[in-house]
């Protein structure tokens, strides 16, 4: 890294976006030039990514690498390179293969974003441009919802589905997201939709468009980017769930979370499998995450923060 | 118009015909279908009402509920996603007509999300306080009122250490995720590598906490019996620098604060996001002012940044937190049933596990009753911040 001794620039009278990158880069030039910062800095990635590369090399060592020595000596010690432990995850090296998995979630995710996305939009509508008693009372209820720790409806949902004969099928999983998404999702919504200027609503009323209308031909368009920044949440929630899929899911339901969960408790038999199993787990969430990144970063910075 | 009338939101509508027996109709009819889910989950036993899977049925319905094949889990997918779409759409095309009175119009949009919550989160919530205080016997049968020794039994079960354990989880994860965080952020803002160095320490929050519980444990793994290579980096580390290798995640106290690192590790990319852009948010004429003044390095990040992002800080702590109380997965997956480094949500999921709805009921509510002054403490420190502005 460049040292260059960084000369006190006196910000010459400048239009005001020329002054203000001046005084940035400036700002940045003195941050990057303390190498205690940059150490700070470097140490602290290095730290965060290690673990991960640890396991992504594991997951490329061949028997009996993963499961007798640590990933540092690499594809030494008789265990050369190899992507035979994906192949044989995948399927199921004797055990459930991990395809079966990936496709359960698959199967439960898309439905469990798509239902509460819906079902918000319109509440979300209703809340913000339908006036109507009980409006706030109805909203401020919603509100307090999202604080509700999930584990407070489980075992109750679970004695409803067993009564309807849904347990463990995937519509009891796809009911609950679909459920525990709600408050956040009409809550995100409204606030997006509340930004939408009035006028562009009176406009199209005085236009003689209704409130499905309205909904539909004006504001939807609008929202794309808010419904992408709750559909990524949701996505990334249900995907990577293990508390509803374990409560709710059966033999043939059974996410790709559990699958991982119960790999872990026979690493005996399956260590070698292990570690390019949660590799496979990880590349859908993180595809999905890389791809649609802003607008997860948006919905977090529109206070979407679910636990 | 010539101005946006800002105060008065609600669009104004030519008034619909006002046949209020219609929109009681309907609204009686959501409230019935919320009655018969609060009935049914009141009454268990009886034979299953929509699918019973020891009767035969035709294929279709088979698939319907119990899909086997690849093929028929993608159609029972695709079949879910169409039906649903199309009930909303009939009743956004039914409440669309003008002649059908307000009530009806209201019910079409918020009817069913009424419907969802009441019965699946608000009765389930009354209805795990109300098991809290209820005794169940072996099998998960109520047998009579149980008081308050449901509770009695978490704060003195055999986990004697869960409810410290939970309380240190509470506060250590969100105050070491937000320096790290904070740091971060600081320390990356504005550089050449600023996308890709945040990415690094964001892609934690992007996968499960199960898989994180799988790279972590390639670091923790358990000692190597005598004479074999270890396989877990901490170990090869300890004995390196001459220390006996520990079976990290299963020592107490160790264990706990082993699982509170990767649970620092995944939220800190969330504490680093959202304190980043509210570092980006501060106005560059405080900071230039505090340049001029000569304050620079650690000063302005003490004087300036800090106070500028508290508001942030106090969100990213108190949400990191509520997170923290209720981690599951990597307790479940890492912790491995020892009672010693057990926390208050894994112990609620051991106790629905093993039929037991009145101690699972009560770790559940005491969740819910730990959130609240959480929550509440967030929403003043907002209304403050937002006064000040």
């Amino acid at each position: 890294m460049t040292t260059t001794p960084t000369l006190p620039v006196p910000a010459p009278v400048q239009s005001g976006r020329a002054a203000k990158l001046a005084v940035r880069a400036e700002a940045a030039k003195t941050r990057l030039s303390s190498p205690w910062a940059s150490l700070i800095a470097v140490v602290i990635a290095v730290l965060w990514t290690v673990p991960t590369v640890g396991l992504l090399v594991n997951s490329t060592r061949g028997e009996p690498g993963p499961t007798t020595s640590g990933w540092w000596h690499l594809w030494g010690i008789g265990s050369g390179f190899t992507l035979s432990n994906y192949v044989d995850a995948w399927n199921g090296n004797g055990g459930t293969p991990l395809s079966d998995y990936i496709l359960n979630s698959v199967v439960i995710t898309l439905p469990a974003v798509v239902m509460p996305i819906t079902l918000a939009l319109l509440a979300a509508y209703a809340f913000a441009w339908i006036d109507f008693r009980g409006r706030n009372l109805l909203f401020v209820a919603v509100f307090v919802m999202q604080i509700v720790p999930i584990q407070v409806a489980l075992i109750p949902l679970n004695t409803v589905y067993v009564r309807f004969g849904l347990s463990s099928s995937f519509w009891s999983i796809w009911l609950s997201h679909t459920i525990f998404g709600l408050p956040l999702a009409i809550f995100l919504l409204h606030n997006f939709m509340k930004e939408i200027p009035p006028s562009l609503v009176e406009a199209a009323r005085v236009d003689g468009a209704g409130h499905v209308r309205i909904f539909t031909r004006v504001l939807l368009p609008l929202l794309v980017p808010a419904i992408a920044a709750f559909g990524i949440f949701q996505f990334l929630w249900v995907w990577n769930d293990l508390l509803v899929a374990l409560t709710f899911s059966g033999d043939t339901t059974r996410p790709i979370t559990a699958g991982i969960q119960q790999l872990t408790t026979q690493f005996s038999s399956s260590g070698n499998i292990l570690p390019s199993a949660a590799i496979l787990a990880m590349i859908v969430p993180l595809i999905v995450f890389l791809s649609l990144q802003r607008f997860f970063v948006r919905g977090l910075l529109a206070g979407s923060v679910k636990g | 118009m010539t101005q946006t009338d800002v105060a008065k939101p609600p669009v104004s509508m030519p008034p619909r015909r006002s046949r209020s027996w219609i929109s009681a109709v309907v609204w009686i009819v959501i409230a019935a279908l919320v009655g018969g889910v609060i009935y049914l989950s009141l009454s268990p036993g009886g034979s299953p009402l929509l699918y019973n899977s020891s009767n035969s049925h035709s294929w279709f319905v088979d698939m319907i509920f119990q899909p086997e094949t690849v093929a028929q889990k993608l159609v029972v997918m695709v079949l879910a996603i169409a039906a649903f779409l199309a009930v909303m759409a009939f009743i956004l095309w039914v409440v669309d007509r003008t002649s059908v009175p307000k009530g009806v119009l209201i019910a079409g949009f918020i009817g069913p999300v009424v419907l969802a919550l009441a019965s699946g989160l608000l009765w389930s919530a009354i209805k795990t306080i109300i098991q809290s205080f209820q005794k169940f016997d072996q099998f998960g049968t109520e047998i009579g009122w149980a008081g308050w020794s449901n509770y009695g039994h978490v704060f003195t079960s055999a986990n004697t250490h869960m409810l410290i354990n939970t309380v240190v989880w509470i506060f250590v994860v969100p105050i070491f995720a937000t320096i790290f965080g904070l740091v971060y952020a600081v320390l990356v803002d504005r550089t050449r590598f600023e996308a890709a160095a945040k990415a690094l320490i964001f892609l934690p929050m992007a996968i499960s906490m199960v898989a994180a519980s799988v790279i972590w444990k390639y670091v923790y793994f358990q000692p190597a019996p005598e004479g074999s290579a270890e396989i877990g980096l901490l170990n090869s580390i300890v004995r390196a620098i001459g220390i006996t290798p520990v079976n990290w995640t299963a020592e107490y106290p160790i264990g706990t604060f082993a699982l509170i690192v990767v649970m620092i590790w995944i939220q800190t990319g969330l504490a680093m996001t959202l304190l980043s852009a509210s570092i980006k948010a501060i106005p560059d004429e405080i900071i230039e002012a505090a340049r001029i003044d000569g304050a620079s390095g650690w000063r302005l990040f003490r004087s300036i940044t800090v106070p500028s992002i508290r508001p942030t800080i106090v969100v990213v702590i108190t949400t990191i937190a509520i997170a923290s109380l209720k981690t599951f997965d990597i307790v479940n997956v890492m912790g491995n049933n020892l009672t010693d480094n057990n926390i208050l949500a894994n112990a609620f999921y051991n106790w629905m596990s093993v039929q037991q709805p009145g101690w699972a009921g009560s770790a559940a509510v005491l969740i819910f009753v730990v959130v609240i002054p959480v929550i509440v403490f967030n929403v003043r420190q907002m209304r403050k911040s937002e006064a000040v502005r």
